[in-house]
């Protein structure tokens, strides 16, 4: 373990850039823009789930006075467009030309003048749908009799999409096989949605004459948009430029391409016209990438004494229609095989096989570091069961396995190389935090009076950061990150970067980064992002990614920007760049701070007549690309306590303890405020968000009045803890940190609520513990979540 | 139609159809894109703006619902150059983070603090209980809001004094 830097010079509390714009309303999102001539776009959905279309009937629609351009899947075919690529090597329709299979599937696209006039349109189209027998639940897409959703696959028979397998079966076989106690559990993780409060939408804007194509677009990941648009479009990648504004929120759902994106693009096209395209919530719900939908087996192996010693799990993996999950090429599973936790255990194995249902398609999405967090909270429930089965505190019990400080760099059953933690440490935190010991007496002494109240726990480790380049890519686009450092004359500088803020404060802690480096304020940094002619090359923000993957550009870039002003300041005190240390933010005589030169002087001489030595390069700009040589693995312990009312099944969250680990700070305040989204985020779904479906195939959780999202009153004020085990390997020790809540806390909800109902014997309850599903679970029928829930 | 309103202190006066949502008459009539549009059903809360004395969710109501009437947005929290307490407060406190809650937000926040100067922090909550955030948790708005309430305490404790 490395020390990282002091939190001291530019890092710190420092107030936020950004909030300047907002908190005057001059933010500038994706609706906000405005182009002479614009049009407005709108998308007809299909209303069932799957049905072969007989016929699009759009001649009424083109001849309302308003509208510019009606575009099919025909219009689309005609274009080698009606199809394209997901992130997961298979293809989606843009528009559909065949079949519907999942409700709010895009059918036809309407351009007209205004927004309103787009809506109206839509009701003038004439789709004729022949219905279609639906699979909507992951349990039946593979039965013989299922209808076979994806014929348009050459060779594909039935709804399977992939099997993958980790870790040694062999070995944990044994070791169950050798266990004095096993606990096995099937749990499910249904299906959700980010919903960012920002829908997505686009602005297109096409150039005949110069060929030059604009997008303003809600993108995570504009320059891997870039180069997908240019692949599926046939435009050359240098005529695209992408501009991702500011961003009303992604939490994973704005990485993928969507039909909406390569619709306002050929309106554009069509009508030579400047085209807007914004979803509303329904659409955002219904067909942007969910999250989740896991059917889990899961099994824990241990000693009788309480040593944990194995793991193993079959999931069923609903992939919606089309396989379009986001994440590494070799990684179908994303990094669910990272579900041996934080625990020291001898063996684990997963098998994981996908399959396409007529639901909307996704699946990575919603802060989930690529399913690491449906690997805590299999492994979190397990813990707790076994604690159940073993008679054993839950908390003493993950004390027992944790993993020890001296075992890191630590390599886990499934390959996964922890780069650094003190895990004790961090719980010890939580429950000195919680007040764990009196809290239990108060459970047993509520217990005698007949109350229910609940203390959960969990503890994570999360591998974010993706990745290294060897093992990492998207689309066949190797996961490092470019990082562009201007030094203007005099000592001011601009960062461009690939990754771009959704709200995570980009512009001020990279400035930070930069300013740390380099014996600069923050205020004398300037970050530019999310403007793919603007910025270098990168993957994006997504995955915890930023700070561990552009962060680290961030710092590379800035140190070889320090030494070639290293080489100018020996120039300007005439003396050799040896004889020079860098010190208090400047590069001095060894021992002399008489003697010393700061950033703005040196970059003043290294645009002036100065002579420097012969093969060195006038100015201070620098460029890098970062390619991380592992993940980074932040980690965290959560105390959740709960009051359950079993007349109604009422939960009351009281309090939620979270002591996280995310190496080096840069700026502890907005490390907090990820933090604090995150924690509402999982209390979200463990409690009440559910993307469900009626055996028709009709989404349930359509609007935000189905689709219940936590308010001010739902949430607690969160306690927070911090521990600091810098990363070894990154340059200034940080770990991302933007999904440890969310992948961390559902696990501790639920084990606090099934804590709260351990006296009436309840094992187990699928999320979201709605007041229905905790009353059915203490009448001894928890409820099946994700198909209908009342 | 032709509707006239106050928004800002400025007064307009614009031809609409009368299905025209204020939010849309706000945003792409006059420009004014700080309000935003986030959800079709009045839950979130992302467009609300003053309608009098008010705030209202600016997607439930229509343009011509507003005529004669005076619309307070978040363009017009800042006055005279100074930003209003409660827009430093959520500056101070980190109380955003994509920052497209954050005018619906203020501007309830707003009339909080000028129905009650000294709300407590379940009050807050209360208040902004008809909003969504998905970024923050809550929990640096409420402390944004109390930010705002002291800074206005203390102002009024110097006014007295002085």
């Amino acid at each position: 373990m490395t020390a990282g830097p002091e939190l001291t010079g530019a890092y710190g509390p420092v107030r936020r850039k950004e909030d300047a714009r907002f908190v005057r309303g001059q933010g500038t999102f994706v609706d906000d823009i405005q182009r002479p001539r614009m049009l407005h776009g709108a998308i007809l959905r299909s209303p069932l789930a799957h049905a072969r279309i007989v016929s699009v009937d759009i001649a009424a629609a083109q001849a309302h006075p308003k509208v510019e351009a009606v575009i099919t899947g025909e219009t689309l075919a005609g274009r080698a467009l009606a199809w394209m690529p997901t992130l997961s090597q298979d293809v989606q329709a843009v528009l559909a030309t065949d079949k519907v299979r999942f409700q709010g599937q895009e059918v036809a696209f309407v351009v007209a003048q205004d927004r309103y006039a787009a809506r109206d349109a839509l009701e003038l189209i004439n789709v004729e749908y022949e219905p279609l027998p639906v699979v909507v639940d992951a349990k039946r897409a593979l039965d013989p009799d299922a209808p076979l959703i994806r014929d348009d696959r050459d060779g594909q028979a039935d709804n399977h999409i992939f099997d993958w397998e980790a870790g040694d079966k062999a070995a944990t076989d044994a070791v169950f096989a050798a266990a004095d106690v096993v606990v096995a559990q099937d749990m499910l993780y249904p299906r959700s949605h980010p919903a960012p409060l920002e829908t997505c939408g686009a602005v297109a804007d096409f150039n005949k004459v110069t060929g030059q194509l604009t997008v303003w677009s809600t993108t995570q990941a504009p320059h891997a948009h870039r180069t997908l648009y240019a692949l599926v479009a046939g435009i050359p990648e240098h005529k695209i430029r992408i501009i991702s504004p500011d961003i009303g929120g992604g939490f994973g759902n704005k990485v993928p391409v969507y039909p909406g994106y390569i619709c306002a693009i050929v309106g554009a096209m069509v009508t030579g016209r400047p085209v807007k395209w914004v979803e509303d919530r329904s659409e955002n719900l219904m067909s942007t990438s969910f999250a989740r939908d896991y059917h889990m087996h899961g099994e824990i192996a241990a000693t009788k004494q309480g040593r944990i010693l194995g793991i193993r799990a079959k999931v069923l993996a609903d992939h919606g229609a089309f396989n379009g999950a986001a994440q590494p090429t070799n990684f179908p599973a994303g990094f669910f095989h990272i579900f041996t936790g934080s625990y020291d255990l001898r063996a684990a194995h997963c098998e994981v096989t996908g399959v396409y249902t007529n639901k909307a398609p996704g699946g990575v999405a919603y802060s989930c570091s690529f399913r690491i967090t449906e690997a805590v909270y299999l492994i979190e429930r397990l813990v707790d069961l076994l604690a159940g089965e073993l008679g054993v505190d839950a908390g003493q019990l993950r004390m027992q396995n944790l993993l020890r400080p001296e075992q890191f760099p630590y390599t886990c059953p499934t390959g996964w190389e922890y780069d650094s933690g003190d895990y004790p440490r961090a719980l010890q935190l939580a429950m000195d935090i919680a007040g764990y010991a009196e809290l239990r007496r108060e459970q047993a002494a509520k217990r005698a009076r007949g109350e229910y109240m609940g203390i959960g726990l969990s503890f994570f480790t999360e591998g974010v950061g993706a990745g290294p380049r060897a093992h990492m890519d998207i689309l066949g686009l190797g996961m490092a990150d470019g990082a562009d450092l201007r030094i203007h004359p005099t000592g001011k500088a601009v960062l461009a970067i690939s990754v771009q803020t959704q709200g995570q404060g980009h512009e001020t802690t990279f400035a930070q980064i930069v300013a740390q480096e380099l014996g600069l304020s923050p205020d004398d940094v300037d970050v530019v992002h999310g403007d793919t002619d603007r910025t270098p090359f990168g993957l994006g923000t997504y995955g915890s990614r930023s700070t561990p993957v552009s962060g680290a550009a961030a710092a590379v870039v800035a140190r070889k920007v320090r030494e070639r002003a290293r080489i100018v300041a020996a120039a300007m005190l005439e003396v050799s760049p040896d004889d020079l240390e860098w010190a208090a933010g400047k590069w001095q005589v060894r021992g002399d701070p008489e003697q010393a030169r700061n950033l703005a002087e040196i970059a003043m001489a290294a645009h002036s007549a100065l002579d420097l030595p012969d093969g060195v390069e006038g100015h201070l700009d620098a460029e890098t690309v970062y390619n991380p040589p592992n993940l980074t693995y932040p980690f965290g312990a959560y105390i959740c306590v709960t009051d359950v009312d079993p007349g109604t099944g009422q939960v009351s969250l009281r309090r939620f303890i979270a002591v996280d680990d995310c190496g080096v700070q840069i700026n502890p305040m907005i490390v907090e405020g990820q933090v604090h989204g995150g924690l509402a985020d999982g209390l979200g779904m463990a409690m009440m968000q559910v993307i469900a479906f009626d055996e028709s195939g009709n989404c349930l959780g359509g609007s935000f009045m189905d689709y219940l999202l936590p308010t001010s009153v739902e949430c607690p004020s969160w306690e927070l803890g911090e521990t600091v085990t810098p990363s070894p390997h990154h340059p200034i020790g940080a770990k991302g940190i933007g999904e440890s809540a969310t992948v961390g806390s559902p696990p501790a909800v639920v084990n606090s609520v099934l804590d709260a109902l351990r006296p009436f014997g309840v094992r187990h309850a699928d999320m979201p513990l709605t007041p229905a599903n905790v009353w059915s679970a203490i009448q001894g029928h928890p409820l099946r979540t994700d198909l209908a829930i009342t | 139609m032709r509707i006239s309103m106050r928004v800002n202190g400025t007064e307009y006066s614009r031809e609409v159809e009368a299905r025209l949502l204020l939010i849309h008459f706000l945003r792409d009539h006059l420009g004014l894109t700080g309000s935003h549009w986030g959800c079709d059903t009045s839950n979130c809360g992302a467009c609300v703006v003053w309608l009098d004395d008010t705030p209202v969710k600016s997607c439930t109501v229509l343009a011509a619902m507003a005529d004669g009437r005076q619309v307070l947005t978040v363009e017009g929290l800042e006055r005279g150059g100074e930003l209003d307490p409660v827009q430093q407060g959520f500056a101070e406190c980190h109380g955003l983070q994509c920052g497209f809650c954050t005018p619906g937000m203020m501007l309830t926040a707003r009339w909080l603090l000028d129905q009650h100067p000294d709300p407590s922090d379940a009050q807050i909550r209360e208040a902004l209980s008809g909003q969504i955030c998905r970024c923050t948790g809550y929990e640096n708005i409420v402390r944004s809001v109390r930010w705002a309430a002291e800074y206005e305490a203390r102002a009024r404790a110097q006014e007295i004094q002085a």
